[in-house]
């Protein structure tokens, strides 16, 4: 339903320790660098420091919000950063380095012309891992990631053609069959499309998600015409047509925004992705309501797991430079689910609708949903590293 | 205009029994039954537990004691206790003195429980071949500083068009039917009602007592409709007490009105004469909304997505534009990429006094959880509960605002239950609430 994907000051703030145990030689309880940061520029405890993982603990001092960076030896290309820090707060920046010359900078928002100050990475004693390849792992994700958004965009634009046709003509028993197996190419990249705050209400917006007075479009509200409850009034053909023209404009304007150049991906949106298509599945079909008057709910929970799969599998390289048990488990965990959700049907073959399911059945469902889960929502930090 | 700057409901001293607390008793004390009504902690110990005992150590908030009386009803701005057990009920006869009868048995009733004595005869005072009068048990507890408010909702006034009670043109504008807000799911059995009783205590014991024994007297004139209980706060009312936690994991009410805001409280929190209803000058109105979190999704949310989403950090519950947990907002200074520190969709953007025209309510939810549902997750939430003078301005544009915008609402909560009441004002020191004549809450309405 909303725009997680798109909060504008979801970043990266550090704090992301978790996972101990990839990084050997740091000790536990490691004394982080301190930096103090004014709104005269920031100093640090510490201008030296050995390989392996830093943390630096961001401080601000100054009257307005402030960053800080740890720049490479050009002292311009960023290595990693913590942006975003409010007056009196503190946040934490997570990093593994190799030894090197590094530069730090704690421009503040309104003065970006604070001058590098030098940061040394010492060798380190002992055994270091030091992700050189990471960077390259998350570029080469998110390249993977985007086109296959733009080609499930692709087949979504082709299936809805195809319903909205037999809709306006009034073809209900066709408009019927292509309902669901037409949907699943949204709901597999239902995050990124819900990261367009205004296509989301305009195309997948549920009857009880209105607010009073609103007006109803979308893919629901052609499902509830198509599947009549008792004491409806049916659309008029005019009413269809508008409903599918919107529609069809709509997914359109979305196959523009998924294609332009400058759409790109970072890996922590990918990852949030996968999440938030498992979190759909929990709250929306492992319930019913997503689809509650076709019941075409096992479609969409088909679709929701197949868009988190392949989320997982382009952030898997990273993440298993990370922790490749985590890998193996959320692995475990996407079969598990898989054949237990076979049973039910597939995308090609039609599914059970959702209230052919016994309770038992949901409730093995909901316990293999949560159980991966909870195991994917550790796959961005893995991935992205800390 | 109301005096507010007036004390009421203050608590007796923590250390003080208050045996004889004036014409507020009614049954036997209690704590008396434990042998000494001086004798606080220790002496259930010696009871040797047993059905007498009561709790083997009394904090001094559970021995703190508010007065039944007052310009105002006890239970808003008295310091938010730490449970809570409400209900709603259907009134379920058309005959109107027997309404009256049950106001008048509750407010008699209400300032007995409040003083922390038995119902009438007691739990062993009575005839051996008729039940106990109280149900006995908290029996062996002290008052626990329990208050006790009433309300009264829409179908007092008019129910499926029929107007029961004589009482629809006397209807205050204020209340409202509230608007169906974007994405609730509300659960008819978990809304509205046209009484309500609100319990509070710092003995969640004390409070379902209450709400126990008050049900009891109402059978045959009304029912329970739903019940809730909450067993933690998650608001301060005033300033000495600490910001809780909701079970989101943080700091909640911050930006609560306080009893100490006296002039806030005036402009925001008490009806006046001069809001078209005259008998409902020194009352107020009560939002009951029952908020289900997704705990296990909510859990699974990263650290800076919960904060961008509440926009406050979860260790201090400082606003993400800087400072510390009390310092104001500044939803426009700026972040790395020039949008606001606070993101706008955030919780704190839409609800905070600012997004709202200046609007405030005083905040005394509670954290509730009714166990796990048939998927074996917890089944818990936020029972949110506010009082504000007119619901119409100071509450449905906040809600509207963020049931459709405010990211975290959308995500991870779901409303499931809704109500709202009107509050009457308080019997008035120095009234008698004895026999068929006495004071009751409320008794403005009918005369």
């Amino acid at each position: 339903m909303n725009a997680r994907f798109a909060l504008p000051s979801l970043v990266l703030t550090g704090a992301v320790i978790a996972l101990a145990g990839c990084v050997p030689n740091t000790p536990a309880g490691a004394d982080a660098v301190a930096v103090t940061a004014t709104d005269e520029g920031c100093t640090l405890s510490a201008v030296e420091a050995p390989a392996g993982t830093l943390v630096f603990s961001v401080s601000n001092e100054g009257s307005s919000a402030t960053e800080f960076y740890l720049l490479a030896s050009d002292g311009s290309s960023i290595v990693s950063e913590v942006e975003n820090i409010g007056p009196g707060l503190t946040r934490d920046l997570t990093v593994q380095v190799a030894a090197g010359d590094y530069f730090t900078s704690c421009r503040e928002s309104d003065t970006a012309d604070a001058v590098p100050a030098a940061f040394t990475v010492t060798e380190a004693t002992g055994e270091v891992e030091v992700d050189e390849e990471r960077q390259a792992l998350l570029d080469q994700a998110a390249a993977t990631y985007k086109a296959y958004v733009q080609q499930e965009v692709a087949a979504l634009v082709t299936a809805t053609d195809e319903f909205v046709a037999a809709f306006v003509a009034g073809d209900d028993d066709a408009a019927r069959d292509i309902y669901a197996s037409a949907r699943s190419h949204w709901e597999a990249i239902e995050p990124v499309a819900e990261s367009f705050g205004d296509l989301d209400p305009s195309m997948d917006l549920r009857e009880a998600d209105l607010a009073e007075g609103e007006e109803w479009t979308g893919w629901h509200a052609m499902e509830k015409d198509l599947w009549q409850p008792a004491d409806y009034t049916p659309l008029t053909v005019d009413e269809r047509t508008a409903l599918a023209e919107r529609l069809v404009a709509d997914t359109a304007e979305l196959s523009t925004r998924v294609n332009a150049d400058d759409f790109t991906f970072e890996a922590f949106q990918i990852g949030n992705g996968a999440k938030e298509l498992l979190d759909e599945v929990a709250t929306g079909k492992i319930t019913g309501e997503e689809e509650i008057w076709s019941g075409t709910d096992l479609w969409d929970f088909r679709a929701n797991l197949d868009g988190a799969h392949e989320a997982f599998i382009v952030l898997k390289p990273a993440a298993d430079l990370t922790d490749t048990d985590l890998s193996t488990e959320i692995e475990e965990r996407f079969a598990a689910l898989d054949a237990e959700l076979a049973q039910y049907g597939s995308l090609e073959a039609g599914f059970l609708t959702y209230s052919e399911l016994t309770e038992d059945q949901v409730l093995e469902l909901s316990r293999l949903v949560e159980a991966l889960s909870e195991s994917l929502s550790q796959l961005t930090a893995a991935a992205v590293a800390a | 205009m109301n005096d507010t700057s007036s004390p009421e409901h203050g608590a007796t001293a923590p250390t003080s029994q208050q045996p004889d607390a004036g014409e507020t008793r009614r049954g036997p004390s209690r704590r008396a039954v434990l042998g000494g009504a001086g004798v606080v902690a220790g002496a259930a110990a010696l009871a040797g537990g047993g059905f007498a005992a009561g709790r083997a150590t009394a904090s001094p908030m559970q021995l703190r004691q508010y007065d039944f009386f007052g310009e105002h009803q006890s239970g808003i701005v008295t310091p938010a206790q730490d449970r809570m057990h409400f209900a709603a009920f259907d009134v379920t006869t058309s005959d109107r003195d027997a309404l009256i009868g049950l106001l008048r048995a509750w407010s008699e009733a209400a300032a007995t429980l409040m003083s922390g004595s038995e119902l009438g005869t007691g739990i062993a005072g009575g005839s051996p071949l008729a039940p106990p009068e109280d149900t006995g048990d908290a029996t062996g507890l002290p008052a626990s500083g329990l208050t006790i408010t009433f309300g009264f909702g829409p179908g007092l006034f008019v129910k499926d068009g029929v107007d029961r009670f004589g009482l629809a043109g006397r209807r205050p504008a204020a209340l409202i039917d509230l608007p169906h807000f974007p994405g609730d799911t509300l659960q008819d059995r978990l809304t509205g009602g046209d009484l309500c009783i609100q319990a509070c205590a710092d003995d969640p014991q004390v409070a379902m007592h209450a709400i126990r024994n008050l049900s009891r007297l109402a059978f045959g004139v009304a029912s329970v409709r739903w019940a809730q209980l909450g067993f933690g706060r998650t608001s301060s009312t005033t300033r000495e007490q600490t910001t809780p936690r909701n079970l989101m994991g943080f700091k909640d009410g911050t930006r609560n009105l306080k009893a100490e805001d006296t002039e806030n409280v005036r402009e925001w929190l008490w009806a006046d004469a001069s809001d078209g209803a005259d008998w409902m000058a020194g009352g107020t109105y009560l939002v009951a909304r029952k908020l289900r979190i997704l705990a296990e999704i909510w859990d699974r949310a990263s650290l800076s997505e919960q904060e961008a989403l509440v926009g406050r950090t979860k260790g201090s519950g400082a606003p993400l534009s800087g400072g510390n947990e009390f310092t104001d907002p500044d939803f426009t200074r700026p972040g790395a990429d020039g949008s606001p520190l606070i993101p706008t969709d955030s919780h704190v953007a839409l609800a905070h006094p600012s997004a709202n025209g200046g609007a405030m309510m005083l905040r005394r939810g509670y954290n509730y959880t009714d166990g796990a549902d048939d998927l074996g997750r917890l089944d818990a939430g936020l029972f949110f509960l506010a009082f504000v003078r007119d619901p119409e301005t100071q509450f449905v544009p906040m809600q509207t605002a963020i049931s459709s915008s405010d990211a975290m609402t959308v995500e991870y909560v779901r409303a499931v239950g809704s109500a709202l009441f009107a509050v009457p004002p308080g019997v008035p020191a120095g009234a008698t609430l004895d026999g068929s004549d006495g004071a009751y809450i409320g008794q403005g309405l009918f005369t």
